[in-house]
């Protein structure tokens, strides 16, 4: 019999180490997340899976379950706080949706989508970021980054590569390539690469597959992200029992 | 259908709204979606009536209920227009991605105008004779294209390129009828 925790009213058991995010995947729970992917480490950084424990806000990816917590996470509190961060997002950045071979499996698009965002409303910064396109077999647009690390992650941890990095500080933070030139040709980077399937927006893209699904039949066109999440989620082997 | 024309007519008694309509740097693809709503105009037509419009080519917006702008700001035409419906409009709805973040005409924003302006009319291959356009007619570029809310103060967006008939009923019949609008999944969408 494993402890559980409240999330939302609902009772939520976690095995020892699990986080709060985690435990509430596994028990099929969504809590909105863009950095968090359950195959790496958490990188607490977007903060769109904040949640409320006894008044504080935390990043529910990193917070260790605990027995008994407390933890809100549907509200309209943190609702409307998790769509500031994606508008925000949205203004930094040059995220023009109609023109991206990611539209429609994005998820800063989805949850944008989710959480009834119908404009980004600051003031858009229209940053100048120039395309990569120097590698054969892959496109780097670097206009849509959100610098959730996690191209830097699946290249260091499963690919042993390190094909990407962020460079800077605060608002000039940015992604790098790791080659003497800056390039991705002059990386070993591959399509098979984990790097080339992580990224949640239209960065990483693969050449000459360019609306091969068209659009409005894609991922988050079929459902909401906030009912696909949780086909992602680490889930105890067929026949464990929770509880 | 019919449920609809009934319900209009109940409201016919009360004085229909009148909407105005714009397209600044846009395509006027959002106006082809509006009439992708198709034979709800006929209900929608006992509701409102129509100021200034393409499709009633009336030039300038008088006092107006609701004025639906599609496109963004890109030129000094598109400022004074754009003042003339919020001064004129109770409620103003930017329509479609030019209008709420720049879209397409935006793509300019990281270059210099002028050498856009170079390169469009004077380098480009196979120009002859080309000469940047300098009519006093012609309104003159904005430095960089803006999303309308940068400029006057915007009540409602309704995104997508275009926004689906669908999505532009749903939110007008919401606003008609009173209520905060709602798009929902498989009506927002960005694309």
């Amino acid at each position: 019999m494993s402890d559980t925790f409240q999330l939302d009213g609902a009772s939520v058991p976690f095995e020892p180490g699990q986080t709060v995010m985690q435990a509430a995947l596994t028990a099929g729970q969504y809590i909105p997340h863009l950095c968090y992917h359950p195959e790496f480490k958490p990188h607490g950084s977007c903060k769109l899976c904040t949640v409320k424990i006894n008044d504080r806000t935390v990043a529910s990816c990193t917070l260790p379950a605990e027995a008994n917590l407390k933890v809100e996470s549907a509200t309209d509190e943190l609702n409307a706080l998790r769509s500031t961060l994606v508008k925000m997002l949205f203004a930094e950045g040059n995220h023009f949706c109609p023109s991206c071979e990611k539209s429609g499996n994005c998820m800063l698009q989805a949850l944008g989508y989710d959480l009834e965002v119908h404009t980004a409303g600051f003031r858009h910064q229209y940053p100048d970021r120039p395309l990569d396109p120097s590698h054969p077999d892959i496109l780097l647009d670097f206009n849509r980054c959100i610098l959730c690390e996690l191209c830097v992650r699946a290249s260091a941890e499963v690919d042993g590569k390190n094909v990407f990095a962020l460079a800077g500080r605060g608002s000039g933070k940015h992604l790098i390539v790791n080659s003497e030139s800056g390039l991705l040709k002059d990386t070993n980077i591959a399509l098979t690469d984990k790097a080339m399937q992580v990224c949640p927006v239209g960065v990483i893209l693969p050449k000459r597959v360019g609306f091969a699904v068209p659009i409005g039949e894609r991922r988050y066109d079929q459902h909401p992200i906030s009912a696909q999440a949780l086909d992602d989620a680490p889930r105890p082997p067929e026949g464990a029992k929770h509880g | 259908m019919r449920r609809a024309r009934l319900k209009a007519q109940s409201m016919a008694e009360k004085k229909k709204l009148r909407i105005a309509t714009t397209s600044l740097a846009g395509c006027f693809g959002c106006h082809m979606s509006f009439l992708d709503i198709d034979e709800r105009l006929f209900p929608l037509l006992d509701l409102v009536e129509f100021d200034r419009s393409p499709l009633t080519d009336i030039k300038h917006c008088g006092p107006c209920d609701i004025g639906l702008i599609e496109g963004g700001i890109c030129n000094a035409e598109n400022v004074h227009v754009l003042r003339e419906f919020r001064k004129n409009c109770k409620i103003l709805i930017a329509i479609g991605a030019c209008a709420i973040n720049g879209g397409l005409p935006a793509q300019r924003n990281h270059l210099d105008l002028s050498s856009c302006l170079t390169e469009v009319y004077l380098t480009e291959p196979g120009l002859l004779h080309g000469h940047i356009p300098n009519d006093p007619e012609l309104p003159l570029p904005l430095d960089k294209v803006h999303p309308l809310h940068e400029v006057v103060k915007i009540d409602y967006f309704i995104p997508g390129c275009p926004p689906s008939g669908d999505a532009i009923w749903k939110f007008l019949t919401d606003l008609i009828a009173g209520k905060t609008p709602e798009l929902g999944h498989g009506l927002i969408k960005y694309d």
